[in-house]
């Protein structure tokens, strides 16, 4: 990649005996979308405070804009934006004084830079004097999201804002980072949800410190590799256990109100998985081939990892 | 579902909870059958919490006809705790205890006797195959791992109901699986899984689901009937339509 936003090579952190990041290489394109998606443990938070230079590195370097993280942490902080894990903005403080606060220690105002959080700030605007503690939880992150954008940052990093925020904000929210693309930040994000992995433009897979997979969502699922089944039937706690006793199969597991199957055998077919589940009792039987998604994808990475 | 084989051990009536002039939960009605698994949905601030606070009896009612296990949520708080477990996310186990001594502690607040517990304890322990750690840390302990033990402690008190908040979040694909047959299980035992979570695909395994909006419910039924009646194919877009417009009203 010829001048990326984003530069990470070798990048090792470890606490104690503890290997929170192995060695990871990535490089993020300006403007990019870029997600990190993995359960709590496979290194997001590690990653994401090491970019934002609180983190000094084992091993391997990291570059944002053009910056080393140890000897340019200076410059990196003035022009990145960093939302944490966890709600980090002074809960005694109003919604508008946050705002102020965080502009202040950028050297700007909220009155000059308006234009750039107006979209996201309108939201919460009608609360502006509300202590930001007592902000419902989609609010607090519409806030969070407005500080890191204040001083108009050229990177921005989100470091799982959407964990615990229910499906209808976090939906909104990610129309929010769509919006800031397009305006030509970089966004870089992580999220435990593997459904939104497919509204990033590229992904990083995560387990355990270890990256499983770097790329765009529709890759990552069409490098599947197996024909998947989406199975229902009657009895869908007998469907599984059944499943998982056919000769031929390669993986059984729930998903939403169906299972999602695959076959060691290739020349499965829908109808021969259906001729099979009748003859051992099943009733209303329905079996569809279907596209994986990236939790398909996730899980049979995991699988591989696990196994090797 | 109620059945006379399954009887109510939930019973929730005109259930009305302000706080000053705010209105937590307006007027919520519903019953939880014995060893159903009832999913508790709604947007952050909906109103679950102190609906979960009321039935565990934690938090008193402003008005409304409350049971749980038979017990009333009014004045007898003490034999509800009793029949009840409970672990979230967020709080379920002492980090700098070990294992062995996480379902000691429990067991204690439950007033087992040390034979119970360490029988209990083996038991559990080897079905979850994890007796190779019971003297471990529960901060040596991998996330997933944990939430498995946290719900087996819940339950070291053999309860009639059991609260799960948000049990999975941020549990990796696999374990989140894995966890959701350990549900799966203690229903099929007959005990009582009220859960709440903010993964919808989690919602298609409740036997019946409930969406909270603004303090009220908004809808009660199998996800397969909430999916028809909002004509869409996921739990997901069910939620999504039933939240968007207070959502949107409230900023």
């Amino acid at each position: 990649m010829i001048n990326p936003h984003i530069h990470i090579e070798g990048l090792t952190k470890s606490y104690g005996n503890e290997k929170a990041l192995k060695a990871l290489s990535v490089d993020i394109a300006k403007g990019e979308l870029f997600g990190f998606i993995g359960p709590d443990g496979a290194g997001k938070t590690t990653l994401f405070r090491l970019l934002a230079t609180l983190l000094l590195p084992d091993s391997g370097s990291a570059e944002v804009l053009g910056y080393d993280t140890v000897s340019g942490y200076k410059e990196i902080r003035k022009q990145i934006g960093y939302m944490p894990g966890k709600f980090s903005l002074y809960q005694d403080l109003s919604v508008e004084e946050n705002l102020n606060f965080f502009a202040g220690i950028h050297g700007t105002t909220l009155q000059e830079n308006y234009h750039l959080v107006q979209d996201i700030y309108q939201h919460i605007e009608p609360f502006k004097n509300r202590r930001a503690g007592k902000l419902s939880g989609g609010m607090k992150q519409k806030l969070a999201l407005s500080c890191a954008l204040i001083h108009q940052p050229k990177v921005l990093l989100l470091d799982e804002p959407t964990t615990g925020v229910d499906a209808v904000s976090r939906q909104e929210f990610w129309e929010m980072l769509k919006n800031l693309k397009e305006k030509g930040i970089t966004v870089v994000v992580s999220t435990p949800y593997m459904d939104e992995a497919a509204l990033c433009d590229r992904v990083a897979l995560m387990q355990k410190g270890s990256v499983l997979k770097i790329n765009t969502p529709q890759q990552i699922t069409a490098e599947f590799g197996h024909a998947l089944f989406s199975i229902r039937s009657d009895t869908m706690f007998k469907l599984l256990g059944d499943l998982l006793q056919l000769e031929n199969t390669h993986a059984a597991f729930r998903f939403g109100d169906t299972i999602h199957f695959t076959s060691h055998n290739k020349e499965e077919t829908s109808q021969s998985i259906a001729n099979n589940l009748i003859a051992q009792g099943h009733h209303n039987v329905v079996v569809e081939p279907v596209l994986p998604t990236i939790e398909d994808c996730f899980i049979l990475l995991m699988k591989m990892e696990n196994n090797a | 579902m109620i059945t006379k084989q399954r009887p109510p051990v939930i019973q929730v009536q005109n259930l009305v909870k302000r706080f000053g002039n705010f209105i937590a939960n307006d007027n919520l009605n519903f019953d939880v059958a014995q060893g159903e698994i009832f999913g508790f949905l709604g947007a952050n601030g909906a109103g679950k919490t102190t609906a979960i606070k009321i039935l565990c009896g934690l938090m008193t009612p402003t008005s409304g006809q409350i049971s749980v296990a038979g017990f009333d949520v009014y004045r007898q708080t003490d034999q509800i705790k009793k029949q009840i477990g409970y672990m979230s996310q967020k709080f379920s186990m002492y980090e700098d205890l070990t294992v062995k001594e996480n379902f000691q502690f429990y067991g204690g607040i439950y007033g087992l006797s040390n034979i119970v517990i360490r029988e209990r304890t083996a038991e559990m322990l080897d079905k979850l195959q994890m007796s190779g750690i019971k003297n471990k840390t529960l901060n040596e302990i991998p996330l997933g791992w944990k939430q498995k033990l946290a719900f087996s402690v819940a339950m070291i008190h053999r309860p009639l109901i059991v609260f799960l908040d948000e049990p999975t979040g941020g549990v990796d694909p696999i374990t989140r699986r894995q966890f959701w047959e350990m549900i799966y299980e203690a229903a099929n035992n007959g005990i009582t899984v009220f859960v709440t979570t903010h993964y919808m695909d989690e919602a298609e395994y409740c036997e019946r689901v409930s969406i909270m909006v603004d303090g009220r419910i908004e809808a009660l039924d199998t996800p397969k009937n909430l999916r028809e009646q909002q004509g869409v194919s996921s739990m997901n877009e069910v939620f999504i339509k039933l939240a968007r417009k207070q959502n949107l009203n409230n900023g």
